[in-house]
């Protein structure tokens, strides 16, 4: 995350906890959603590392930003990079999650300010629309 | 009128926790000169606090202070309010695009920069949409109105004739976008005091549900917060402090700090930092230095704080309201048919801003300049006036959009740090509180003690009230109940945590309490929890919330047998409300299965917005009702990360259910805190239909 957020000035991934408890820090390795502050620099290798930087492709944002915006699933934002990045990868693991799916996988991602509903909502608004049309570009390994 | 006691009323705080030990000897060279020994640092920004109402600057009348025309048409509007997740940037903003007529696209805002937007006291007590809302709408009514008579005169035409919308005005053949009509010429001018602002049912931007206003820049993770901004030259700080939340140095030995390359140390008594030119370096320094610190002993912990506060209490009552008295509570109590007597324990919660206490501080030829995430950005600015002696116009304080605060940051201790860091450096230095020291250096929603007791007539009805509270605070500390016999009173006691405000302020203790021992005398009495509230309850607004509530939790059956419900209601911050929670057993004690929300705050602004704060809240509150309560002892917390405060996450949130009661006929009034209030109180007396529950908080089972 240090190297991210002030080597690379990758802001987007936010400073919550330091302990791999918050999520605010969530980015993908290889597809999967992992903790940056947590994450040591010697481990990332050749690891592809995306981070909410780089979801969308020429302003087109990818449909979970969509999804965020559309059901307002957030309050001061401070957790919605971490949130974005976690539902992006248990899309890709699971295209139709259940509420519990939901609540199970993203649980180690905190909203203080409780916009836990609105979150389940954007991430089945963003399933329904990522199943419903082709891959959007973003979707493509960068 | 209420809104002023609000602020009167406003929550308990310490001094802030810092100390200039170099520079207070020339300090109290200079005070001892002028015949006094004023320690200033610590008693200017308390005293403004605590004051209020009467540290309060006019609400200015100078338009241009609130409102710009500029001259492509964009509208500006100019507010000390920060945002800190509440989305005032987009409710403030549909009231001046609403008064303007003009669309919310052409509206921002410019918000807590002290150099730029009027004097403001801060952001709390759910004021921004009761006190500032009216302020901006006035100030874009009378620009409204200017903009009339300008296009009336040029046209030489009567302004009856003419039309005002999306930002144009017109007369028959002739119209002008508000941009022509300033070209050149500014607006100014005066907003009287009492401008004529739309009523509600004349509301269009208002009373929608547009979506944030700038949302997209959180979604891409462009917006900066206080953390993310960056300074030509910045360098990243660090202070190095004790285990706990207290201590004096002993010993101190930076040989090893001063080895990191680029490194400074910075020492001032108590007070040590490193600075260095990345974060990592900051980091490797900060953990070289070896640092001894001496904590004091006999401290309390969590387990002696209620009789620690019991025996601190201090004469008087300190800050806070008079006891109330009306009747005769003795007579009452002796002529009682029953009473119902309980002692409560409520303890010390944190905050947990998922954005830590932070800021960026810049000197530039004797000009300060901070960006920092606090609620009050004058106050911070008074607090590092004061602190380094400047003037407070040599000083500017900068509010990024905040990573949310919850009555958690009104102090401005980390901009001093930083600004502190900073001079040292010769640089601008960006300091970020880690999680740690955000539990331990913070400040706390206020433990507390809280004696009830009650007594009834042969008919049922509550005759005699007393209700005794220790430090938690005086918030929503009087019934709303009509009991013709009452004393009420509240003591200040010695807090060995840090306290201050928090969302809601003691309104949560005080209705936790209140409301359980509403259902506690109401079960023995074998009445009907709702209707031995109605039995005492005059308040239609508050009525209407209970009844509401009822309804649509199904009271009193539980939508599932074997389910116990639960109930509670309340008023504060001039709005109501009253949850209903639906529990289960589970094998380690209970299951909140389903909350259900009645709240009313006059007329709702934004429908969408209010829906989101009031489910926010109510899920904060699940974390003081379920799980959260700091553990300390021996000076020092023991329970201050992450991984061991637990806060509510997605698998503790059961589905809610909100209704929310739009009184068009009444002022809006602020929505952010008093959701929280009644979320403990209905779980607590909802998991009494299970078994025994402890008279204290986290809600447990005996």
């Amino acid at each position: 995350m240090s190297v991210l957020r002030y080597d690379l000035g990758l802001t987007g991934s936010k400073f919550g906890c330091g302990e791999g408890f918050c999520g605010a820090c969530t980015v993908l390795a290889d597809n999967q959603m992992t903790r940056s502050c947590v994450m040591r620099l010697g481990a990332v290798g050749n690891t592809s590392i995306t981070t909410i930087e780089g979801l969308a492709v020429n302003d087109r944002l990818h449909p979970v930003q969509e999804a965020f915006l559309e059901a307002e699933a957030f309050q001061c934002g401070y957790c919605t990079p971490g949130m974005v990045m976690a539902t992006v990868s248990l899309l890709r693991t699971n295209p139709s999650p259940s509420d519990q799916d939901i609540a199970k996988i993203m649980d180690r991602n905190v909203c203080r300010c409780g916009t836990y509903p609105r979150i389940v909502r954007a991430v089945k608004l963003a399933a329904s629309r990522m199943k419903s049309t082709t891959p959007a570009p973003s979707e493509v390994r960068r | 009128m209420n809104d002023d006691i609000e602020v009167e009323r406003y929550e308990l705080s310490r001094p802030p926790a810092y100390r200039f030990d170099v520079e207070r000897r020339d300090f109290m060279k200079i005070f001892a000169a002028l015949g006094g020994g004023l320690m200033v640092a610590s008693v200017g920004p308390a005293a403004a606090q605590e004051s209020g109402r009467s540290g309060q600057q006019g609400v200015s009348a100078d338009l241009a202070a609130w409102i710009h025309v500029g001259e492509d048409g964009r509208v500006t509007g100019y507010t000390g309010k920060t945002e800190i997740g509440q989305n005032i940037r987009t409710s403030l903003a549909q009231a001046i695009a609403d008064e303007l007529r003009v669309p919310l696209a052409s509206v921002s805002l410019v918000m807590a920069d002290t150099d730029l937007v009027p004097f403001d006291q801060g952001t709390f007590g759910s004021l921004s949409t009761p006190r500032m809302a009216p302020v901006l709408a006035r100030a874009a009514a009378t620009a409204r109105e200017m903009l009339l008579d300008r296009a009336a005169a040029l046209w030489s035409v009567d302004r009856s004739a003419l039309t005002c919308r999306d930002g144009r005005i017109a007369a028959q053949a002739r119209s002008a976008g508000f941009g022509e009509l300033v070209k050149g010429r500014k607006l100014t001018g005066v907003v009287p005091a009492e401008a004529p602002i739309a009523p509600r049912e004349a509301w269009n931007v208002r009373g929608t549900a547009p979506k944030k206003v700038d949302g997209r820049r959180f979604v891409t993770g462009q917006h900066h917060y206080t953390p993310d901004v960056t300074r030509p030259g910045m360098m990243y700080g660090r202070v190095i402090r004790s285990e706990g939340y207290t201590g004096t140095l002993a010993s101190f030995d930076d040989s090893g700090a001063r080895a990191v390359p680029g490194v400074v140390v910075v020492r001032d008594g108590d007070f040590a930092g490193v600075v260095a030119p990345s974060e990592r370096l900051a980091r490797r320094a900060a953990a070289a230095v070896r640092a001894e610190w001496r904590i004091p002993q006999g401290l309390p912990s969590s387990t002696t704080i209620y009789d620690h506060l019991r025996k601190t209490e201090s004469a008087g009552g300190g800050r806070g309201t008079a006891p109330s008295e009306s009747g005769d509570v003795a007579a009452a109590r002796a002529s009682a048919a029953r009473t119902f007597d309980a002692t409560y324990h409520i303890p010390y919660i944190a905050h947990v801003p998922l954005e830590p206490r932070s800021a960026v501080a810049e000197w530039t030829d004797g000009k300060l300049t901070v960006w920092t995430g606090t609620q009050r950005p004058f106050g911070v600015r008074s607090e590092l006036a004061t602190a380094f002696r400047v003037p407070e116009d040599r000083v500017r304080v900068i509010v990024p959009d905040t990573g949310s605060a919850y009555g958690g940051k009104h102090t401005g201790e980390y901009a001093i740090e930083a600004a502190r860091l900073a001079k040292a450096a010769g640089k601008p230095v960006t300091l970020v509180w880690t999680r740690k020291e955000e539990f331990s250096y913070g400040y706390f929603r206020p433990a507390g003690v809280i004696d009830v007791k009650a007594g009834v007539d042969a008919a049922g009805r509550l005759i005699a009230w007393e209700f005794d509270n220790w430090n938690s605070g005086p918030s929503a500390i009087q019934t709303p109940y009509d009991i013709p016999n009452r004393r009420i009173r509240f003591h200040s006691a010695d807090s060995p945590l840090r306290q201050g405000s928090y969302r809601g302020l003691a309104a949560t203790a005080n209705h936790y309490v209140r409301e359980m021992h509403m259902d506690a005398v109401a079960r023995a009495l074998e009445v009907d929890a709702v209707e031995f509230r109605m039995r005492h309850l005059k308040d239609e607004r508050m009525r209407a919330v209970l009844t509401a509530v009822a309804k649509k939790a199904g009271w009193p059956k539980p939508s599932v047998s074997g389910r116990a419900l639960g109930i509670a209601c309340g008023t504060e911050k001039g709005s109501y409300i009253a949850t209903a929670a639906e529990v289960s057993r589970a094998a380690n004690g209970f299951t909140v299965e389903r909350l259900i929300v009645a709240f009313e705050c006059g007329a709702i602004v934004n429908p969408d917005g209010l829906n989101n704060q009031v489910e926010g809240s109510v899920i904060q509150g699940l974390g003081g009702a379920l799980f959260e309560a700091v553990e300390f002892g021996d000076g020092a917390i023991a329970n201050g990360t992450m991984a061991k405060y637990r806060v509510p996450r997605f698998k503790d949130v059961p589905p809610i259910e909100i209704l929310l009661l739009d009184r068009k006929d009444l002022p809006s009034a602020g929505a952010g805190e008093t959701p929280i209030v009644c979320v403990a109180p209905a779980i607590g007396s909802a998991v009494r239909g299970l078994g025994k529950v402890a008279n204290e908080l986290p809600v447990r089972l005996a």
